[in-house]
């Protein structure tokens, strides 16, 4: 019976050793690729990264050099127009689920639904955009693309101004309100003025998740070889010309992908690495 | 604001009636056997499904495409998601979870064009030189696998860039349901003498498998709709064959690449009708994912560590 018994401990000691090694092994294999596209995009996209990329405009098929000012100045364009339309619908709604609708069904149904909008592939979003405006206009605009991009900022926005606005302590809500202030000013002035950073950096977020958006511009913002800001006419933005550049057989224009797509990491690097600074310190804390 | 929330359930309506709207046409040419049947060519008597110029549309080989690859790609990523989110709960030194879960949540903000640019230039020419050569003669016999695709594009590469890409969603919502299994469950099992393996099993995993079937249905809910990265290394080429080596194409790949110039009314429609489908199909499954995520860290008890 002894032997038996030591048998089967050691059996389980071996499979306790095999679990633990594959659950570390796995670790390994999830982290590499993120760091081999680190790597990858460093390598080759730091060496075009100069000055010519932020300033100029792509050089004729054939030439070497250009950059990608147009693409920049053209994501810049789509976003600004897609965060005045995301941005405060998408607070609007975080505000009204976190203080004035909670624990109500409809807020339930409509956080529910909020998450499932989340889900939405974003060229669907794209469809969308174009059979709203591309479809009417008669031609492809920024406009269709901003809109696109906006619609999908709007759950993006709205639940994590949620998340932040629920980490205020209650105990500054019930200090406003003991003060006699009616509960919107409450709200307005104090809850969301304390939560205010994390909602700003949530904001930041869903910009950056959005900069990178490639499939909902294909067929509404079309992308544009040349200088254009006119919100009316096909726009360059900075994912649809990592993915025109990308597909062709240039290698002059290949370095400029990597380089376009090493600035996009380094913008939503910096955008989860403040998120994460924001909620991790307690700065919302610090009211309580 | 009331207003800003009830814009939320706008927004869902107005895409469904657009794209219903749109898509029209093809619905009643096609009816539902747009999604079931190809044609056969009168010319060459062979089965086609995607065939623009002459109006014949059928979008059976990207319903499969999606399919295949998303499935595949699920079965490369639940094992290792749950790794990771067993290893983050329940093993990780201290001073390690902080750096590695920002890692994860990195992974998840990464651009669908990033990975797509990454997966054309590095894993597409790794696959052609060493790893498809290997599937061929290791696993060749099964049909699955076959030489006839010298690209390296394909199911293979599509569905190794979506695991990567739909990881870190399905290991942070397994961490968030592996955490809400209350304490006591832990040290219940661990005080009958089981090992910490055992104590995971039984005590961690066993309770929270809902919540991870869930965690699993959302990942697939992404994978099904990824774009870009699959456009870029599906091959695109509207045809069902059986090799996982082949090129194929997807639902959200085919709108990606051949809306912009459709070149028929009828021809845009199709891809409208595929759009409402990805749209649907997309709302069910995430709708499910959210119910069995919710239905447990609902109940999850707090306050009983």
């Amino acid at each position: 019976m002894g032997t038996e018994f030591k048998m089967r401990a050691s059996i389980r000691a071996l499979t306790d050793y095999l679990a633990t090694g594959a659950a570390v092994l796995s670790t390994i294999l999830v982290v590499t690729p993120l760091i081999a596209i680190f790597v990858y995009l460093l390598i080759r996209g730091i060496g075009s990264l100069n000055l010519d990329f932020f300033t100029k405009v792509p050089a004729p098929v054939g030439e070497t050099g250009g950059g990608m000012a147009n693409a920049i100045v053209g994501s810049a364009v789509l976003l600004g127009m897609s965060s005045i339309i995301g941005i405060p619908i998408g607070i609007g709604a975080g505000i009204y689920l976190a203080e004035f609708g909670r624990g109500t069904r409809i807020a339930n149904a409509i956080r529910f639904t909020a998450d499932v909008l989340n889900g939405v592939p974003s060229i669907v979003m794209g469809l969308a955009a174009f059979s709203l405006v591309v479809v009417p206009q008669g031609h492809f605009s920024a406009l269709a693309g901003g809109i696109a991009l906006g619609i999908m900022m709007v759950p993006t926005v709205c639940r994590s101004s949620e998340e932040m606005l629920l980490m205020v302590p209650h105990a500054v809500r019930e200090a406003a309100l003991g003060l006699g202030v009616p509960n919107w000013r409450s709200v307005l002035s104090i809850t969301v003025r304390t939560a205010s950073p994390g909602i700003i950096t949530g904001c930041m977020l869903a910009f950056a998740r959005v900069a990178g958006e490639t499939a909902p511009l294909l067929f509404t913002a079309l992308g544009n070889q040349f200088w254009s800001t006119n919100l009316n006419q096909p726009i360059a933005a900075l994912p649809l010309q990592i993915y025109v550049y990308a597909l062709s057989p240039y290698d002059d224009w290949h370095r400029l992908a990597w380089a376009g797509a090493l600035v996009l990491i380094v913008l939503i690097v910096l955008a989860v690495s403040l998120v994460r600074y924001v909620t991790s310190r307690g700065v919302l804390k610090g009211a309580s | 604001m009331a207003l800003c929330g009830f814009s939320i359930f706008g927004i869902v309506l107005l895409i469904f009636v657009e794209l219903v709207g749109r898509s029209q046409m093809a619905w009643n040419a096609f009816h539902l056997s747009f999604f079931f049947k190809g044609f056969t060519d009168p010319i060459s008597n062979l089965t086609m499904y995607w065939d623009p110029p002459n109006n014949h549309f059928s979008a059976l080989p990207f319903v499969y495409g999606t399919l295949v690859s998303s499935f595949l790609a699920l079965l490369l990523a639940v094992p290792l998601a749950t790794g990771v989110a067993v290893f983050l709960t329940e093993m990780c030194p201290g001073f390690l979870r902080g750096p590695l879960a920002f890692l994860t949540e990195l992974l998840a903000a990464i651009p669908s064009i990033v990975y797509g640019l990454w997966a054309m230039y590095a894993l597409v020419p790794l696959l052609r030189e060493h790893v498809n050569p290997f599937l061929v003669s290791t696993l060749g016999w099964t049909g699955l696998f076959t030489d006839d695709n010298p690209t390296g594009l394909g199911f293979v590469a599509a569905a190794i860039i979506l695991a990567i890409m739909i990881l870190p969603i399905i290991s942070s919502l397994t961490r968030e349901v592996m955490t809400s299994v209350p304490h006591s469950q832990r040290e219940a099992v661990l005080a009958l003498g089981a090992t910490r393996w055992e104590m995971i099993r039984v005590g961690v995993l066993r309770n929270a498998r809902i919540g991870i079937v869930g965690a699993i249905i959302l990942g697939l809910g992404r994978a099904l709709g990824e774009t870009m990265a699959v456009t870029m290394v599906i091959g695109n080429s509207p045809e069902i064959h059986r090799s996982l080596l082949s090129n194929g194409s997807s639902m959200a790949a085919v709108i990606a690449n051949e809306f912009a110039e459709a070149t028929s009314d009828m021809h845009r429609s199709a891809l409208m009708e595929i759009g409402l489908a990805l749209f649907v199909v997309t709302i069910i499954v995430n709708a499910a994912a959210r119910l069995l995520v919710w239905a447990v860290t609902r109940g999850a008890p707090a306050q009983t560590h």
